[in-house]
């Protein structure tokens, strides 16, 4: 059995105040198991009272080396691995990694298709920041927030399973267009939670936006400055609240955003409200341009007809002895993408998500390095969190908003 | 390409001697070890590459000189560019000039291509692993590093596997 080793102060010598040596203040350990972390995150406290004077943030408790496996498998097996990572983005993920291969393969992908990938990556926004509002809203204390929010993820939960099969790990999206079409209930049932939602945002804003328990929470707490957002690589709703209006969607455009019309909601303040307040407009967004989307989603064809790169259609393999010998030969040994290295970066929920992906001209990626919002955003932390309280601590981990899969990879 | 980026990798070429390649449209630029430092100086004030957006590592093993390119990735907002650098670095000792100095969140960056290549950021505050456990030997996203694998276990060999495993047991 391993040993388990005492710390002793003198080895945390670089990272805490000397006042901590000398035992004037102390040191407090806060997760891998607690609520408020979301996740596995540990961080080691150095306190003064009730007040923060080092944050050593610790994490790496939900490593999985996703990028090491990815490497031993084909690019269409590397993909379901992809969903594992932010498990509150699962579909963004597969658009990141999809399009990185098709960028390096050169692959078109149908108009159809593409409108498809824009309204799931949409809806799961919104599932996402609904559980940020949710698990947000718990550590503040709006302890009925959480139960409103997950009763309308559900929906679009729902919703992911009627076209996939699958409530969260879906792999819908493919290298080369989407696993089939959506069926033909898809588009009643997105209406039906486009008819729905904006109310429901109303009523958390009437729960909390003017909520005074909730104002003297966030208001003015852990003012995050454009410059340092900027230095620590911050991306996102955090770098929007704080006063840069910067979204990948608008600003390099992908799978056809350009087409849609939708503002990106900013806030000069940096604080905890601005960041709330960033993603209840997002949310609105979205649904501005899933409706948009929902409108001209165009007939036709969902997946490339590229078959050196994307399995024939079910009804084919039938009748043809081509599309049975592509089919097999795709999914035994793979397609060969080109010796190169492409990077892509589409807007998460948390911000920038980007693939790097090189091949080396056989089935399998050579390397595929995952540049995952939070991690980046998590650096922040022990910049802001000094001098805050323990229990405004709680707020400002909650309004970054960190996916512990997403950091530890 | 771009007219922006166009000047700008002319100023790397005859300021640092970088070489560029392009894929897909995009400019690789390839540099020094020891031109990091000031060319990413100059990108950040000359240039506004206000961001660092990640910091990585290809490991090309069994290639000796180069074995690892360490990658940069910059975003500039006001120039609406984004630009990737590499650094070839051998591999007896591989180690690059850190960048923590320059851009901030390069610190976890940096620890993370220690803990998972075994490149060393020289001079960097504080590298320590970070995503593996501090005793780990090792640095797993090397291509030498094996994969690894459990072995499955079935009712009739059950307990000779179970013997096996590196379970945490008294």
């Amino acid at each position: 059995m391993a040993q388990i080793e005492e710390v002793t102060v003198e080895q945390l010598k670089h990272l805490v105040s000397e006042r901590a040596i000398e035992g004037e203040t102390m040191l407090l350990n806060m997760g891998p198991q607690h609520p408020s972390t979301h996740g596995v995150l540990r961080i080691l406290l150095e306190l003064d009272g009730e007040i923060v004077v080092n944050c050593v943030p610790d994490i790496g408790f939900l490593h999985t080396g996703v990028e090491k496996n990815m490497e031993a498998k084909t690019y269409q097996k590397a993909e379901v691995m992809s969903d594992r990572l932010d498990y509150l983005d699962t579909v963004g993920n597969n658009l990141a990694y999809c399009l990185a291969v098709e960028k390096l393969v050169d692959l078109d992908v149908p108009v159809r298709a593409q409108a498809i990938r824009v309204i799931l990556a949409e809806l799961q926004r919104i599932a996402s920041h609904l559980v940020w509002l949710g698990t947000a809203g718990l550590d503040l204390g709006a302890m009925s927030m959480f139960l409103y929010c997950f009763r309308e993820r559900e929906y679009i939960l729902d919703i992911l399973e009627l076209v996939s099969g699958q409530r969260m790990m879906t792999t819908y999206i493919r290298p080369g267009g989407l696993w089939r079409d959506v069926p033909v209930e898809f588009e009643s049932a997105v209406r039906a939670f486009l008819k729905m939602m904006p109310k429901r945002i109303d009523e958390y804003e009437a729960l909390l936006t003017r909520n005074p328990i909730m104002l003297d929470r966030v208001l003015g707490i852990s003012t995050l400055s454009k410059e340092t957002a900027l230095q620590y690589g911050v991306t996102g709703p955090l770098l929007r609240a704080s006063g840069m209006k910067w979204d990948l969607r608008k600003e390099h455009p992908y799978c056809g955003y350009e087409q849609y019309d939708f503002e990106v909601p900013m806030r000069e303040e940096g604080d905890v409200y601005a960041r709330y307040l960033v993603r209840i407009q997002e949310m609105r967004e979205s649904l501005k341009i899933i409706e948009q989307a929902l409108n001209k989603l165009p007939y036709g064809p969902v997946r490339s007809d590229n078959r050196k790169f994307v399995p024939p259609p079910r009804s084919e393999i039938g009748v043809s002895m081509e599309a049975l010998i592509h089919h097999f030969k795709l999914w035994t040994e793979g397609f060969d993408a080109p010796k190169g290295s492409v990077y892509v970066a589409i807007e998460s929920p948390r911000g920038e998500l980007g693939v790097y992906l090189e091949g080396d001209g056989g089935p399998k990626p050579y390397r595929v390095h995952w540049r995952t919002p939070s991690f980046d955003n998590l650096q922040v932390l022990p910049v802001l969190a000094k001098g805050l309280f323990v229990a405004d601590l709680v707020a400002l981990i909650g309004s970054i908003d960190i996916v512990l899969g997403d950091i530890d990879r | 390409m771009d007219k922006k980026l166009q000047s700008i990798l002319d100023a790397l070429q005859t300021e640092f001697s970088a070489s560029v390649e392009e894929f897909r449209g995009e400019p690789q630029v390839t540099l020094a070890a020891e031109q990091i430092v000031p060319a990413l100086t100059r990108l950040r004030d000359k240039y506004h590459f206000e961001q660092l957006i990640t910091l990585t590592a290809v490991d090309y093993w069994p290639e000796e000189n180069p074995r690892f390119h360490v990658i940069y990735l910059l975003r500039s907002y006001a120039q609406h560019l984004t630009l990737l650098l590499r650094v070839p670095v051998s591999g007896i000792n591989p180690a690059v000039p850190t960048v923590s100095g320059i851009y901030a969140n390069a610190n976890w960056r940096e620890r993370e291509l220690w803990d998972m290549f075994g490149i060393k950021a020289e001079g960097h505050p504080d590298l320590r692993r970070i995503l593996m456990p501090a005793d780990w030997e090792g640095h797993p996203l090397r291509k030498d590093y094996p994969l690894g694998y459990e072995e499955p276990q079935f009712t009739f060999n059950f307990e000779e596997i179970d013997l096996r495993k590196p379970y945490a047991r008294e």
